[in-house]
């Protein structure tokens, strides 16, 4: 008795019902779509839920997240005070956009471009036959080994609507997905999957409010020597409760590099599981986060899992969050380096900026090593801003809340430095200092 | 002008007094050098007048021109026109060097109700500046002070003095880690800043700085305070003599 009574104060979510019937409740409150060309890794993924359940505050991956906002059967609704981003708005680009989980064709541009084959995951569903058919679920499926990822799955059970994009060129067009918010409880599921053929290259972009509650999953295969960059920003109110996963499989001399901005929010979950499949291949995943928990909790866990199987290849982790008024950053970030897979260079960096005394940072770094010419390291540090640093800038007649911003933007810098083109850089650094300077003082 | 009365300070969390009675005046227009031993309260000094935290005034005072130094904020005091130029000046990766120079500058302007300058004046600017020092574009696109060498990095705090136009410059062991050729690059760049409007306090431990910054007035510190003060020969003395002869004759 004295054990359960523990158990239930520890897990309030899981405490009303036990795991098979909060899975039922979850799933009874979705639309679950059939699925032409994805019918069967729909089916799949039914009976892989079924057997794995929803994730407790007890498994390894979910201790410092609690995952009772993602169980929950209904979202709660998200009042607005979003605008519209404009982030990237002067960049040539190809733009989808998705209001409140679904593809409005009349706001995008047309699905067309040169070395691009696009479609909608809703549209192109409606057939039995599609390219996508050999990634939809599968990279997902891969990417639940060893550790277990249910709301991946729930994704591909699940999932509406997205884009699938077959690269065959080099694309300098970005594909820019601009999510909108319409409704107040929007309940979202969203899957994009992505080919870069051999040789190819494409630039995603993402940004906007997707809804009240979202759960995005990106599968992504870069072929040999194939050029792939994500960037994606996530804003103030735009996901208030949000997971995402990028699933990668990389190839042979491939190049897969992904850089997330978060910007408050109050319960966020991202998850990168790479893997290296040729040699020679290089993935970066990065993110900068900024937390204020003033407008309600701030919660924001990044958990990384990258898969060294090839030669030659270099992996990089670079994570920085800046934390105030009771924050939390997470980071769980492990390099996998399997027999055979020589003369790999794994990098890791996880650092937590606290700006006062409330907010945490976790960090879980984790290497595990099969082969014996490797070049593995990892660091991790958490502390407040340099009192020297401070001094020197305001010394120099820099106002102590200005001061603030640059060491901030400072901190982050490694962080971006991972965004490889100038413009898209530069306006990220530009929307970030506009958004630290207007809350300096807060 | 700068008027330092009288001026006790310990540190904030230690009960161990630093300064136990500075007076000292330096108008404007002059070069006054501070030299004394290790632990003598130098440093201290630059980093009360500039603000530092970490020190609480016990008693005294300090002022500059008609401000009251130790009751404003660091970047009031920069405002106001003090400058201290860094022994250690310090690194700031991923901020571009030139990016926090028109951050300072423009917020001191902004401070004292002048208006701004553009991209273009400060680039005018800046450049004429920093070619004087031998300061190149790549080192103004540089993150502050990232990968620069000790003559770089003391060179840059001159053109931070330079961009600034302090009425007051302290510079602290500005001569420490620069080998002959960077002391005389940064001594050129401090000389033609002098002006009669412009004072400024030299802190160093050797003599040879002051061969190339000529001091009007030389000041000894010891344990705290000001135990002598003269002429630029004085500084020659100690360089003969060493600090002994002057604490015994003080006593």
């Amino acid at each position: 008795m004295a054990d359960t009574a523990i158990l239930a104060a520890q897990t309030p979510a899981a405490k009303a019902r036990p795991a098979g019937t909060a899975l039922e409740a979850r799933l009874a409150e979705l639309d679950l779509p059939k699925g032409g060309f994805t019918a069967a890794a729909r089916t799949d993924a039914a009976a892989r839920l079924n057997a794995m359940g929803l994730p407790g505050k007890r498994d390894e991956y979910w201790r410092y997240t609690d995952p009772a906002a993602f169980n929950d059967p209904v979202a709660q609704p998200l009042a607005f005070t979003s605008r519209q981003s404009t982030l990237f708005d002067d960049i040539e680009q190809l733009k989808l956009v998705f209001v409140d989980g679904r593809f409005d064709a009349a706001a995008s541009d047309a699905l067309e471009g040169e070395g691009l084959e696009v479609s909608t995951l809703a549209a192109a569903d409606a057939s039995g036959d599609h390219w996508a058919s050999d990634l939809y679920g599968k990279l997902e499926t891969a990417g639940q080994n060893p550790v277990k990822r249910p709301f991946a799955v729930l994704n591909t059970l699940a999932a509406n609507d997205g884009v699938l994009i077959r690269v065959t060129g080099k694309v300098s067009r970005p594909v820019h997905i601009l999510y909108r918010r319409e409704a107040e409880d929007a309940d979202v599921i969203i899957r994009h999957v992505i080919r870069l053929e051999e040789g190819s290259e494409l630039t995603l972009l993402e940004t906007g409010g997707i809804a009240a509650r979202s759960n995005v999953a990106i599968e992504v295969e870069v072929n040999k020597e194939a050029r792939f960059h994500h960037i994606a920003s996530k804003r103030a109110d735009d996901a208030k409760i949000g997971i995402a996963h990028i699933f990668a499989r990389v190839g042979e001399g491939a190049l897969f590099k992904s850089f997330t901005l978060s910007v408050n929010g109050s319960m966020m979950r991202n998850e990168g599981v790479i893997e290296i499949l040729g040699d020679d291949a290089v993935a970066h995943i990065a993110a900068a986060v900024l937390g204020d928990g003033t407008e309600g909790r701030f919660h924001h866990d990044d958990t990384v899992f990258i898969t060294h199987a090839a030669e030659r290849c270099e992996s990089r982790q670079v994570f920085k969050k800046v934390l105030k008024n009771g924050a939390d950053g997470i980071f769980q970030g492990k390099i996998l380096v399997k027999p055979g897979a020589q003369k790999t260079d794994g990098y890791q960096i996880s650092q937590g900026l606290l700006l006062d005394e409330g907010s945490q940072f976790l960090a879980k770094p984790e290497l595990e090593i099969y082969a014996d010419d490797v070049k593995c390291s990892h660091g991790s540090t958490t502390g407040a801003l340099d009192e020297t640093a401070m001094f020197y800038l305001r010394s120099r007649g820099v106002p102590k809340e200005q001061a603030v911003v640059l060491l901030v933007l400072s901190f982050l810098a490694d962080a971006l430095e991972e965004i490889e083109d100038d413009r898209l850089r530069g306006d990220i650094l530009t929307r970030l200092d506009e958004w630290l300077t207007s809350r300096a003082s807060a | 002008m700068l008027n330092i009365k009288n001026l006790h300070v310990k540190l904030e969390d230690e009960d161990k007094q630093i300064l136990k009675g500075v007076d000292l005046t330096v108008p404007a227009g002059e070069v006054h050098a501070i030299m004394g031993p290790n632990g003598s309260g130098k440093s201290t000094l630059s980093y009360v007048l500039s603000g530092r935290d970490g020190y609480e005034v016990t008693e005294g005072e300090a002022s500059l021109y008609d401000h009251d130094l130790l009751d404003m904020e660091p970047e009031e005091r920069a405002a106001a026109g003090l400058f201290l130029a860094f022994q250690y000046p310090v690194e700031i990766p991923g901020v571009g060097n030139l990016t926090f120079l028109r951050t300072a500058v423009n917020a001191q302007r902004k401070a004292r109700g002048e208006e701004e300058l553009s991209s273009g004046e400060f680039l005018k600017v800046v450049r004429e500046k920093a070619k004087a020092l031998q300061i190149d574009a790549e080192m103004l696109k540089r993150p502050v002070n990232v990968g620069f060498s000790g003559g770089e990095k003391k060179r840059n705090e001159i053109l931070q003095m330079a961009m600034l136009e302090p009425k007051m410059c302290i510079l602290d062991e500005t001569d420490s880690g620069l080998d002959v050729d960077a002391m005389r690059l940064v001594a050129e760049g401090v000389n033609a800043l002098r002006s009669p409007e412009r004072s400024f306090l030299v802190i160093t431990h050797y003599q040879r700085l002051l061969n190339h910054i000529k001091p009007d007035v030389v000041h000894i510190m010891s344990n705290g305070r000001i135990i002598k003060t003269g002429g630029p020969e004085l500084a020659l003395e100690v360089e003969k003599n060493g600090y002994g002869d002057l604490l015994a004759e003080v006593g």
